[in-house]
């Protein structure tokens, strides 16, 4: 605080003494509780991750490292292996952004450079209602009519044509990697391309006059002079969506099939960590058993915490490289 | 000017602060406090009995909460179906008056609560349901070919082991698809206690927990997971709740039981399975870990099936509230059973409740019995 206050900050104003009245007027007061505020935020993150990290010690001390790397799930002997979880919710989310990532983009360009003006109000405003729907809803609809959907049209055709990777094999039963890949990329469309929007909508008009005045198409200026532009936004919008699509409990829960085994096929089950914290949790009694689930918690924490540091160093990376992108 | 604004934004964080903190206390209203002291000789005082535990009781225990509050009107009771792990857990850290489980307390669980009673309120079944397209309800198996259709042994619907319990079906070549709970569940402790005590490789290889390594087979999140599994992807099989697949119409097999007879699931041969095994049921202040009615001895016993307890201590603390314990619980075994059978709820055997009764006698207030019966 002190020579940082929010009036010196503001008005530059130079800077009174000690005993000065602005040290104990409301601004003062203002700045304590508005910070008391943010600091509590960092308080209770830090407060999680500490309550995490040690209820989780029975079953760090149990497994040490074997937990991230075997793949035995087992309450009953209770001996756990995280490695099926980790491996379903990183692949369910990757196949969640590698179909929702060209939606999103398509999405945010035609909603900021193509849409007419009477369109563009309500679309957007319907694409992020769809973010409003509860997961829940979305889970059901994934059960009743998209896990059919894909089981009689989508699969067929992949495993006849592109049965030969081993991506596409084995029998399809409707629930499946695939379905919590679909599932989690109609979840995570309204947040990245809303956000994908905004990054778009501040690039200057000068640099879109500029690309037209040089001659440029339609198609040329926004590749050449608003997607470099925004394309630090553009990525922030995607690693958000990837946040969301590896804490995304409920929907996924209900279509992945809850499987905890590795396979290649993305038609078979599948299970993802925090499926098996919302599935076990509650009925969990022994010790060993919910430090388990609860250092499977924890990891999720840390995979999504990683995943935000290293958006953010590639966001600062790629502002050195282009120069001219914004955050 | 300024120093207004701020004040302003000062006396509105305030109003906001005020408003998260505290709620007007002219909305609280005195008849839900839930320690109402002891007020003899006046006007009867609402008194709450808090409940926590097992998902599958839920509706009968609702409608106990009801209809009792029509006898007893000043009695209100809550019951928060959380799951049975919960309910164990709130029960041994005394946050609650009575627990409910669907499983016996395990020697382990049993241990960390001192001086607690376990009294079986109903009984369920569990049923081995399918999706065969035109074959209706009444498919013949038995526990062996079940726990090898559940540990991926036998494969597909025409294995000889199946047809030959069933002459008269033509069975298809397909595939049989598992489908299986995937939140830890009574049903399916039930399911794999029974498949524990029939097969000696299912209990080396899977064994009996509300939550299993399961060996095939995809997962569905409660009775109605598993209920929108089998409906969605012919030629599946799983096991959920009697009074589920009775109200969804869902087809299920009959299962040979240790009499050798095939049974069909219902009310009674889920009650009888319980009456089998009265003689042998420890009393209620001692630990019940080994009680289990599956695979039960009687010629017309269905054998998946299993009691659901309410936890309460013993030795009570607060006499006021013991005592209305005790009577809501006297009244639950004995009038409250009426209502099990609209709810597709197993009425609990005669042996049952008169063994009940000696159980809810040993509940005391200082030595002193809460209830003369």
């Amino acid at each position: 605080m002190g020579n940082h206050s929010f009036r010196d900050r503001w008005m530059n104003i130079p800077k009174l003494s000690f005993f000065s009245r602005s040290k104990l007027s409301g601004d003062f007061i203002f700045e304590a509780v508005v910070g008391f505020f943010a600091l509590g935020i960092i308080v209770l993150a830090f407060l999680l991750f500490r309550e995490l990290f040690i209820e989780s010690g029975i079953s760090k001390n149990t497994f040490g490292v074997s937990f991230l790397t075997t793949s035995t799930w087992d309450p009953v002997n209770e001996i756990f292996g995280a490695l099926p979880f980790i491996f379903g919710t990183m692949v369910s989310s990757f196949l969640a952004l590698l179909i929702a990532v060209p939606f999103s983009l398509g999405i945010a360009i035609y909603l900021s450079e193509l849409a007419p003006e009477k369109l563009k109000i309500p679309l957007s405003f319907i694409i992020e209602l769809l973010a409003a729907i509860p997961s829940v809803i979305i889970g059901l609809w994934g059960i009743f009519i998209l896990a059919p959907f894909i089981r009689d049209y989508l699969a067929p055709p992949l495993s006849t044509y592109l049965g030969f990777l081993p991506l596409f094999q084995g029998p399809m039963y409707g629930l499946s990697m695939l379905t919590g890949g679909v599932i989690l990329a109609i979840m995570i469309i309204p947040i990245t391309s809303s956000i994908s929007r905004e990054a778009i909508l501040t690039v200057p008009i000068h640099q879109r006059e500029g690309a037209l005045a040089l001659g440029a198409t339609g198609w040329e200026t926004i590749r050449i002079a608003v997607l470099p532009y925004a394309r630090s936004g553009i990525f922030g919008a995607v690693i958000l969506g990837f946040g969301r699509a590896i804490g995304e409990t409920m929907a996924v829960t209900m279509v992945i099939g809850n499987s905890p085994r590795i396979s290649e096929s993305l038609f078979s089950p599948s299970y993802t960590m925090a499926s098996v914290i919302a599935n076990e949790f509650v009925e969990a009694t022994s010790k060993l058993y919910i430090s388990s689930l609860i250092e499977i918690g924890f990891l999720l924490l840390v995979i999504s915490v990683i995943v935000n540091i290293a958006a953010r160093i590639l966001v600062w990376k790629l502002l050195k490289v282009e120069g001219g992108g914004r955050a | 000017m300024n120093r207004l604004k701020t004040i302003l934004i000062l006396i509105l964080a305030g109003v906001l602060l005020a408003g998260c903190v505290s709620t007007p206390p002219a909305q609280v209203q005195p008849t839900v406090q839930p320690t109402a002291t002891v007020q003899p000789a006046k006007a009867p005082s609402t008194l709450t009995l808090n409940g926590a535990g097992a998902t599958f009781p839920y509706p009968l225990i609702s409608k106990w909460s009801s209809e009792y509050n029509k006898i007893k009107p000043n009695i209100q009771i809550n019951y928060q179906s959380v799951g049975s792990g919960a309910g164990i857990k709130q029960i041994t850290a005394r946050t609650v008056d009575f627990g409910a489980s669907d499983a016996p307390l395990t020697e382990q669980e049993y241990a960390n609560v001192s001086g607690i009673l376990q009294i079986p309120e109903s009984l369920g079944a569990v049923v081995v349901a399918y999706n065969l397209p035109g074959i209706e309800k009444g498919v013949k198996l038995t526990g062996d070919v079940i726990a090898d259709i559940f540990l991926g042994k036998i494969k597909k619907w025409n294995d000889h082991r199946i047809i030959s319990l069933n002459s008269g079906i033509q069975f298809p070549d397909e595939d049989i698809i598992v489908a299986h709970r995937s939140d830890g569940s009574g049903t399916t402790f039930v399911f794999t206690d029974y498949l524990s005590a029939v097969s000696p490789d299912w209990k080396s290889k899977v064994g009996k927990g509300k939550s299993v390594n399961w060996q095939v087979g995809l997962g569905g999140k409660g009775n109605e997971g598993v209920a929108g599994l089998l409906s969605q992807i012919p030629y599946s099989i799983g096991y959920i709740e009697l009074a589920y697949a009775k109200l969804q119409n869902i087809s299920y097999s009959y299962i040979k039981n240790k009499a050798g007879n095939f049974i069909e699931p219902t009310l009674e041969t889920t009650a009888n399975a319980a009456a089998d095994v009265v003689l042998t049921l420890p009393a209620g202040d001692t630990s019940w870990s080994s009680v289990s009615i599956v695979d039960a001895e009687g010629n017309n016993s269905y054998p998946v099936s299993s009691f659901t307890y309410l936890l309460v201590y013993k030795d009570q603390v607060d006499q006021t509230k013991g005592k209305t314990l005790a009577e809501f619980l006297w009244w639950a075994v004995h009038d409250g059973q009426k209502y099990s059978s609209g709810l597709l709820y197993v009425p609990l055997p005669n042996e049952i409740i008169n063994l009940n009764e000696k159980t809810i006698k040993l509940m005391n207030y200082n030595g002193q019995s809460l209830i003369q019966g």
